[in-house]
């Protein structure tokens, strides 16, 4: 596979349809700089900021786009809340969409057969691969990604945490709890 | 369960291929794991519907990539291993390193004959009315078990008519878990092709499945 | 062993042999241990590889275009008329005659294993068992008798039977035309496995002069 891929990607550079500099920063950029960082700010934005969760609920895309994450995979992106009566769970069931813009690149077991395949039928059941359990009468929203909406799901801000900052804040998003296959981690695991 | 086994309207697979001249086995292992898997029935004492979830209870990409044979063949280890018949290490050293099992038959030469020309008829004999008569509307219901089942996905919630009451037959999703017999009436079920493949299709196709009762509701 | 853990590799022929070794290692283990004799092994397979094939199922055609009251009494109940040839038994303890005419071309499938009647046509063709055939023929089937090289006429009604259950379906073709007093075991020699499963029609009496 290699192999194959440096004899394309030489093709291509020879006959002048790519350009190698920009295929290093496509690269850097989903590598390095775009990934569950950008989408634990918005979080931690939206636990803080009352107007901007409004905001977030209302309009992700120009929300999240306030803070400079915008484009690509996510020109139609939507903020789910988890109450504590509902649990949203993202899944991509035909292939693999995915929030990149605020998010970056899906992890592997997203882009899987046994979770596309499970998650729309037994919810609760992927959870318990990830170690979480909700409680019995918890409302469990799956959203399949079928078209060009991205969705983000806002986890619940722990217990514990008044008066934080954003950035203290920040550090409990995990990206699984934006997916829904997770929690927010509590005080107490971050130490 | 809603595994690889389950084809029926899957797309992407290509043309069908017959091979001219065919032989009935393709190479000296596929008969001999051809006649294992039908004498090993009898010491391993497990009926058919068993056989059949063995064979489709695996990863769908492991059933697609492998040959018709290596089904049969990973499932008979699968059932012998289950029920403590065989070992991993003797599998591993290809000889018997523990005393075998007490088993109730094996398959005699001189039984060979007899044996295949009974077969295993499933139709039982029941008191029970049929729910159903030819010509009913009936739905095929929404259904996922995990477990082994004969109703295609393709007809799940779709609407045909009863063609053919069968009789009563064993039912495979009581008897592929040991869970008994379970007789159950059986039925023609026709669909036509639009009903399950939509408003563009062939309008002079139909499709019948044989569905038990348990799988059907009546449609007013 | 390492069976299935590595089965991102290609399919080469290392894979065959191992497969091989496998069934080879089974088979002395279960020998040892006295659950299966060699000898039965060896009559189950020259039964289905020289013994029961679909000449059996060509008989039992012929039989029905020669014979209107045999005709009669294998769409009545297939099971018993079969019996009176002595095919009988495993895979084929509940069989159904289906009949072709000019307005029904009937074919056969088993989406979800490879159920086929054994004891009229032998075991199934590899093609019968491929996810192709058995994915298509139920939504399809005017493309897949394409890739047998067969067209049915627009208006010709097709049904297709999926072996959900322990029936076994034998389709039962038309006789070919210009065959007028021939025996039943020429008529006989136009029947063809395919044309028992529906995806063929019987040889023209053209096609045996070839």
């Amino acid at each position: 596979m290699q192999l194959r891929t440096r004899a394309l990607e030489t093709i291509l550079l020879e006959k002048g349809y790519i350009e190698p500099a920009a295929i290093d920063l496509l690269i850097e950029t989903y590598e390095k700089k775009i990934g569950p960082r950008n989408g634990a700010q918005v979080v931690a934005k939206a636990w803080v900021d009352p107007k901007f969760r409004q905001w977030l609920f209302a309009d992700g895309t120009a929300a999240v786009e306030s803070l400079g994450f915008s484009g690509r995979s996510a020109n139609h992106l939507v903020a789910l809340e988890n109450t504590p009566s509902v649990h949203n769970m993202v899944v991509c069931t035909l292939c693999s969409c995915y929030p990149w813009a605020v998010l970056g690149l899906p992890p592997l077991w997203y882009k899987s057969a046994p979770y596309r395949s499970r998650t729309v039928a037994d919810p609760r059941g992927v959870l318990a691969d990830f170690g979480v359990e909700l409680p019995k009468d918890m409302e469990i929203r799956v959203w399949d990604s079928t078209a060009e909406l991205r969705y983000l799901v806002v986890p619940m801000r722990p217990a514990g945490t008044e008066g934080w900052s954003e950035d203290n804040l920040a550090d409990l998003v995990t990206r699984d709890s934006m997916i829904g296959t997770g929690l927010a981690k509590s005080p107490k695991d971050l130490k | 369960m809603n595994g690889a086994q389950d084809l029926g309207g899957m797309h992407g697979f290509g043309p069908v291929v017959p091979e001219p001249n065919e032989p009935v086995f393709h190479a000296e292992w596929e008969r001999r794991a051809f006649a294992l898997t039908l004498a090993a029935a009898m010491p391993g004492d497990w009926n058919l519907d068993m056989t059949r979830f063995a064979r489709e209870n695996r990863p769908p990409a492991e059933y697609l990539a492998m040959s018709y044979y290596q089904v049969w063949f990973a499932a008979l280890e699968a059932m012998l291993k289950e029920r403590g018949l065989v070992a991993d290490d003797e599998i591993d050293t290809g000889h018997s390193l523990h005393p075998p099992k007490p088993v109730a038959r094996t398959l005699s030469p001189g039984d060979v004959a007899q044996v295949l020309h009974r077969g295993a008829p499933t139709e039982r004999e029941t008191k029970r009315a049929a729910k159903f008569k030819a010509g009913d509307k009936v739905r095929a219901k929404t259904i996922n078990p995990v477990t082994h089942t004969r109703l295609p996905r393709y007809v799940r919630g779709r609407t045909g008519t009863i063609e053919r009451v069968i009789g009563c037959h064993v039912f495979p999703d009581s008897n592929a878990l040991g869970a008994g017999e379970n007789p159950q009436w059986l039925y023609t079920v026709r669909f036509e092709g639009r009903e399950l493949w939509g408003g563009n299709a062939d309008p002079t196709v139909a499709v019948s499945v044989d569905a038990w009762e348990p799988y059907l509701e009546p449609v007013a | 062993m390492s069976g299935h853990d590595d089965h991102h590799h290609d399919h080469d022929h290392s894979e065959l042999t191992e497969t091989q070794l496998r069934v080879r290692a089974l088979e002395t283990v279960l020998t040892e241990k006295g659950y299966v004799d060699p000898a039965a092994l060896d009559l189950l397979i020259e039964t289905y590889e020289k013994k029961v094939g679909p000449r059996n199922g060509a008989r039992v055609v012929a039989k029905a275009w020669a014979d209107p009251a045999y005709r009669t009494r294998l769409f009545k109940e297939a099971t018993s008329a079969i019996a009176e040839f002595g095919y009988a038994g495993r895979q084929g303890e509940h069989i159904v005659a289906l009949e072709n005419t000019p307005a029904q071309h009937n074919m056969v499938v088993c989406t979800l294993c490879s159920c086929y009647p054994w004891p009229v046509l032998g075991l199934p063709p590899l093609w019968y068992k491929s996810a192709p055939y058995r994915s298509r023929v139920v939504a399809d089937p005017r493309g897949v008798l394409a890739d047998f090289g067969v067209t049915l006429p627009q208006g010709t009604k097709i049904r297709v039977w999926d072996s959900t259950a322990e029936i076994r379906y034998l389709v039962i073709p038309m006789r070919p035309a210009g065959t007028d007093g021939w025996s039943e075991e020429k008529l006989g020699e136009l029947v063809t496995r395919d044309s028992m499963i529906g995806t063929g029609l019987p040889k023209s009496p053209k096609d045996l002069a070839k």
